[in-house]
């Protein structure tokens, strides 16, 4: 089968400006939860808004965590945005404590309200790379703009793992992380304009290497 | 580096174009809105906002086909309102691909549908709108329920909430109505001043700080903007999360570019 992004469905968020952006840059995508589609994609995107457990208990319903982490063994380019990056973490303590994917070590923290300015933080805001070769940032600007909307934020337990880092009031955040071949933001590239498209033009470049 | 103040193009649509009003009655055809909405991207808008300003009169649908366009061409957030009366017509809206829907008369007349829609939805796709009038008084004391506010001239006076397109009075107090409506669970206000909108004067700078300092979640200033100095007034006076403007940028009277050069020579962080 011709090249494909497989976008997970687990019945939450809004998937489809996902699949818009990936149709605009001019490749094909399908929202599935179908094994079988998933592990032929040339690369897999796990989007999503909404609570950390309702996320995992979706994800767990249908049977997706398995395929999850063969998807990781197979070192198929896999790309979190916003709750679908959270979620690949060891666990989360919003409303409750609940496990997540662990497939990145660490933990998500809600925003300290004296900390920060108003929570969700909803706007744009910029982000610090830590690295400058990484493939997913090719020809974006050091501290370009990016729409963030959420009130948690994650805290990778390694630092080769954070990617980039994003300061909310006082609170310096990570906001973009990579391991192997997976990648993470907390910000939606779909939403962030130009430097967005191009984050997503860089994630299909390296799924057709 | 901090979170940056959003100026939002605002776009008022019928049949798929977009129009202004002016004080609501007078209206002008300022151009196709997907085309628009693309050439406000590029120029740097942080969101768009589409308001169908004759759904909620005429009882006309959304225009879904519009949305759908839109999400097909344009990669900033986008708003529409307009006539949603239903979660089913919140639905509709968010999986055609608008990222936040904004809810007016529905809101004030069943307030619950604020808190049906942030539980399916999310917070942050519920945007209450308020169009809010003033009422001036002689004395505090004549108004006991509403919140009134000291004016420069020692005079007094509160907000007042109209619905159905700026038509129809409630007698509601605009500042508890938006605090009832963050408590609701909507994710932001969009708050415009109706006897500001389409004068050009500036924003009701007096009426924005007060929800801005009352509430917890980003107010998007609308009504009034008519040169850039405005929109820096209601960042830097009113204390605004966002500032929506139409018919200054529709006209090519100034650029989004250009409001944001401005903002930022007034510290006032920006997306440039």
């Amino acid at each position: 089968m011709s090249f494909y992004i497989a976008i997970i469905d687990y019945g939450i968020g809004n998937l489809k400006s996902v699949s818009k952006i990936i149709t605009y840059l001019g490749e094909k995508s399908v929202i599935t939860s179908d094994p079988e589609i998933l592990f032929n994609a040339n690369g897999i995107i796990l989007p999503g808004v909404g609570a950390f457990g309702d996320g995992i208990k979706n994800l767990k319903e249908k049977g997706l965590i398995p395929i999850i982490n063969g998807i990781i063994d197979d070192n198929k380019p896999f790309f979190g945005i916003c709750l679908g990056m959270q979620l690949l973490f060891t666990k989360s303590y919003e409303m409750g404590v609940n496990k997540g994917l662990n497939l990145i070590k660490g933990e998500i923290r809600a925003f300290n309200k004296q900390k920060v300015e108003k929570i969700p933080q909803i706007g744009w805001n910029s982000v610090t790379f830590q690295e400058r070769n990484h493939f997913l940032i090719k020809g974006v600007p050091n501290n370009s703009y990016f729409y963030f909307v959420h009130s948690y934020y994650c805290m990778p337990e390694y630092e080769e793992d954070i990617l980039g880092v994003t300061q909310y009031g006082q609170k310096i955040f990570c906001s973009m992380i990579c391991k192997d071949n997976i990648v993470g933001t907390q910000f939606h590239p779909e939403k962030s304009s130009k430097y967005g498209k191009k984050m997503y033009e860089n994630f299909i470049s390296f799924c057709k290497k | 580096m901090v979170l940056t103040k959003r100026i939002i193009p605002c776009l008022d649509v019928t049949e798929g174009r977009v129009v202004k009003g002016v004080k609501f009655v007078e209206i002008r055809d300022a151009g196709d809105a997907v085309e628009l909405g693309k050439l406000y991207d590029d120029q740097g808008a942080d969101e768009l906002v589409f308001l169908d300003i004759t759904a909620s009169s005429d009882k006309r649908k959304i225009l879904i086909d519009l949305v759908e366009r839109t999400g097909e061409q344009i990669f900033i957030p986008f708003t529409v309102g307009g006539g949603i009366r239903t979660v089913k017509d919140i639905k509709k809206i968010l999986r055609s691909g608008a990222d936040k829907i904004s809810i007016n008369t529905a809101a004030v007349k069943n307030p619950i549908i604020i808190t049906e829609g942030a539980n399916i939805f999310g917070s942050q796709c519920i945007v209450t709108a308020i169009d809010a009038k003033r009422v001036y008084v002689k004395n505090p004391k004549d108004s006991p329920d509403k919140k009134v506010i000291e004016l420069k001239d020692e005079k007094f006076c509160w907000w007042e909430v109209y619905i159905n397109g700026g038509r129809t009075s409630t007698g509601i107090d605009a500042i508890k109505w938006g605090e009832k409506a963050q408590k609701l669970g909507s994710g932001e206000i969009l708050l415009t001043s109706m006897d500001r909108d389409g004068t050009y004067d500036g924003y009701d700078l007096e009426l924005t700080k007060i929800f801005s300092e009352n509430l917890d979640i980003p107010i998007i200033a609308s009504g009034g903007a008519g040169k850039p100095q405005h929109i820096v007034d209601v960042f830097k006076k009113g204390k605004a999360d966002a500032a929506l403007a139409a018919s200054i940028f529709h006209y090519n009277e100034y650029s989004i570019k250009d409001v944001k050069m401005i903002c930022k020579k007034n510290d006032i962080p920006m997306r440039i």
